[in-house]
């Protein structure tokens, strides 16, 4: 096979890895925007937090002495996913559950408030300086002849494929299965006469917002680990790709959301691949234009309409 | 104090605990090759220890802090008579009256920085009354209104450097070219709701920013454009030395040369420029296409039914927001002289977003009050230079909550029957 091909298959690759975490963040705006009709704009700093707990507790484990592997990037799920849920349930509870009801535009203000809230509360803790990591889990399986250019699927490519679709399978599972999965597609259907029917609304909100922000948590450790840098300014793009992906896939759809993400992440891995890195975030902002103007329902979506 | 109360004491305790222990309590570094964690010092232990004990201690005795707070004296509300007569229309020119004769005599008391402070402060004003023709008035979200603020600098910054274009044909290629890209990007979004045109706003002016970032061989990229001219008066000059076949100010008036002269100069021609934007909008705001904006924000579908077209309404009101920020961006460069991309972040957007907010959507004595505030607020406070964002987010959440409305709502002219 021609080189060109292997590059191919490298980019596609590269952008199905950054995809899939596009994806893992989407579902978080696609699921609040389905039960409450709201973006919450601060979401992309709940997977910026996120990244800096991995860190912290990367080296919080080394430094306890739990050198094995596995056992660490466990814990640092649970210890990551923990901390951003006690996040998303406080955004809630703090910025967005006193306005519920009201014009559109002022949770949304508020919304991005606590986003500039949130930067400057790492900033401030953390220091605004890169803080880079060494990559935990180095190699790959080279495809391709071992002479020329050959595609390298990284280990940590894997598992970052493998985490997200274990993490998409749970959450479909929860969705469709579950007492409470049942409850937020009901919320996502019609709040008020859920509430009528003598479901704790609130509280599925409540719920919605931890697992998005335990999705982002997911994404957050496993970019942090994948790039091996953060700092504080890493969520507000990571959230606009991340919008761009929901209301690309069609925004209140959890398959949406992935299929989004994985296009998204491809487009702006083939533009840095044969055009320029430089100009990814102005093709993903030129396809989020193009898609609303087309079809502003986006992919997978329903199209809304609306009522006096 | 019941049971369910010292659940949701503990649950929040323990939230206050995970939100704080391990992003606040620990501190990150790096050494050498690897990453070390430390802990932040028992000050902050104490504060986190304080935020828990005082979260606890409010979900336990919530009942009766509720009680309390209902036991006190509301605040007085402001007799009825003084509303009365704030609100009459002679009081109301009096008073613009009064802020424009302080404003024209401000730099004569001020010393230099004061001046320049006010400068800076004009050109948030005009910034703030743009938007908020755009938010306050039509009800569209503009999350990107500083691209259409770097458009107008970029335009005379680039106009000055390639062709040698002066300041006041600059002034209207900038305001021109803005309300250009204006129109160009509301024609397909306006169709949008709400919620996605701020998304979309947000993204044209990540888009702009980028772009002016990266095409070097037009903007020099980073490292922006130097040595754009001053403003000129009638084709003077406010420099010691005339460039040539230029004249200057104090040669012609046979004055000493002073560098005061100058930052007075662009004061006073802000000051016009917010005069000019004032009026303009004014004049808007009671011609059809102004009442067409605010019946638009309040009902999209009762505007359609009444043969309005929202498509062309919003697009006024879109066009017209960005000329101001081409106005005022054309403005900024010749003020500073230096441009980059830096200017113009998303920062800068939720910056004067902020204003319009807090001053109350659509409210132009609300939006002047706010601008002062916003940007007199961080010189004031320079010792808490570090805190500045992080409490202006703060702000921007509690005003939501608390008054959605802003500072200085803004009052329709109505007539109410008295019984």
């Amino acid at each position: 096979m021609p080189d060109s091909l292997y590059y191919f298959v490298q980019q596609l690759l590269n952008g199905l890895t950054v995809g899939s975490t596009y994806a893992l963040i989407a579902i978080g705006y696609t699921m609040v925007y389905g039960i409450i009709g709201m973006i919450n704009f601060a979401h992309g700093e709940v997977y910026m937090i996120g990244s800096y707990i991995a860190f912290i507790s990367i080296a919080a484990l080394a430094m306890f002495g739990i050198e094995f592997l596995p056992l660490m990037i466990i814990g640092t799920f649970i210890i990551s996913m923990i901390v951003t849920s006690a996040y998303g349930y406080s955004i809630e509870r703090v910025a967005y559950r006193p306005l519920r009801g009201g014009n559109r535009l002022i949770p949304l203000i508020s919304a991005i408030g606590m986003s500039i809230f949130l930067q400057n509360l790492v900033r401030l803790a953390q220091g605004s300086r890169d803080i880079a990591m060494p990559n935990l889990i180095p190699g790959g399986i080279n495809i391709g002849p071992p002479e020329g250019f050959s595609a390298t699927l990284s280990y940590m490519q894997m598992i970052i494929f493998a985490v997200t679709l274990i993490s998409m399978t749970l959450l479909t599972l929860f969705i469709t299965r579950s007492r409470m999965g049942r409850a937020c597609r009901a919320c996502a259907e019609d709040l008020k006469m859920t509430n009528l029917l003598g479901i704790n609304t609130n509280g599925i909100i409540a719920l919605t917002f931890v697992i998005g922000a335990a999705l982002a948590a997911v994404a957050g450790v496993l970019l942090g680990m994948y790039y091996g840098v953060v700092n504080p300014y890493i969520g507000f793009m990571a959230g606009l790709k991340a919008f761009t992906a929901a209301v690309l896939g069609g925004i209140g759809s959890i398959p949406g959301a992935v299929l989004g993400g994985l296009l998204l992440g491809v487009t702006e891995a083939m533009t840095a691949g044969y055009f320029s890195s430089e100009y990814k975030d102005v093709v993903a902002f030129s396809l989020l234009i193009l898609v609303l103007l087309f079809r502003p329902s986006g992919i997978l979506g329903r199209p809304e309409v609306e009522k006096v | 104090m019941t049971r369910h109360n010292f659940k949701a004491a503990i649950i929040s305790a323990a939230v206050v605990i995970a939100l704080t222990g391990l992003l606040m309590g620990v501190r990150l570094s790096q050494s050498g090759g690897g990453l070390i964690v430390t802990g932040a010092g028992p000050d902050v232990y104490w504060k986190i220890a304080a935020a828990a004990l005082f979260m606890f201690l409010f979900n336990l005795f919530r009942d009766q802090l509720d009680g309390l707070w209902r036991a006190l004296p509301g605040i007085p509300k402001s007799p009825a008579g003084l509303t009365a007569v704030t609100e009459k229309p002679v009081v109301r020119r009096l008073f613009w009256c009064f802020l424009i004769a302080a404003a024209l005599i401000w730099p004569f008391y001020a010393d230099r920085g004061g001046t320049d402070l006010a400068t800076l402060v004009l050109i948030y004003i005009m910034l703030g009354l743009g938007l908020n023709i755009v938010v306050g008035l039509a009800g569209l979200l503009d999350l990107g209104y500083v691209g259409f603020y770097a458009v107008g600098a970029y335009t005379y910054a680039l106009l000055a450097m390639y062709f040698d274009i002066g300041f006041w044909p600059g002034l209207f290629a900038a305001g021109a070219m803005a309300a250009l890209f204006g129109f160009l990007l509301g024609f397909p979004v306006l169709r949008l709701r709400g919620d996605y045109l701020a998304i979309v706003t947000l993204g044209f002016g990540e888009i702009i920013r980028i772009l002016l970032n990266n095409m070097t061989w037009l903007t020099s990229g980073p490292n922006g454009i130097g040595g754009i001219p001053k403003p000129t008066l009638f084709g003077l000059e406010f420099s010691r030395r005339a460039s040539d076949g230029m004249q200057t100010f104090h040669e012609f008036f046979g004055i000493e040369y002073s560098s005061v002269h100058r930052v007075m100069f662009l004061y006073f021609l802000a000051l016009v420029l917010v005069l000019i934007t004032l009026y303009v909008i004014n004049r808007l705001l009671r011609m059809p296409v102004g009442r067409a904006w605010e019946a638009l924000r309040e009902d999209e579908i009762a505007c359609r039914s009444l043969g309005i077209n929202p498509t062309a309404v919003k697009l006024n009101a879109f066009t017209i927001g960005a000329t101001f920020a081409g106005f005022a961006g054309c403005f900024f460069a010749a003020r500073q002289g230096f441009i980059s991309p830096e200017s113009f972040t998303f920062i800068e957007s939720a910056i004067i977003l902020a204003i319009v907010v807090l001053g109350g959507m659509g409210s132009q004595v609300g939006v002047i009050l706010a601008a002062i505030i916003m940007t007199l607020l961080p010189e004031v406070a320079r010792q808490f230079d570090e805190y500045r964002m992080l409490l202006f987010g703060l702000l921007m959440v509690l005003m939501m909550i608390w008054r959605p409305q802003g500072l200085l709502p803004m009052k329709r002219p109505h007539l109410e029957l008295r019984t």
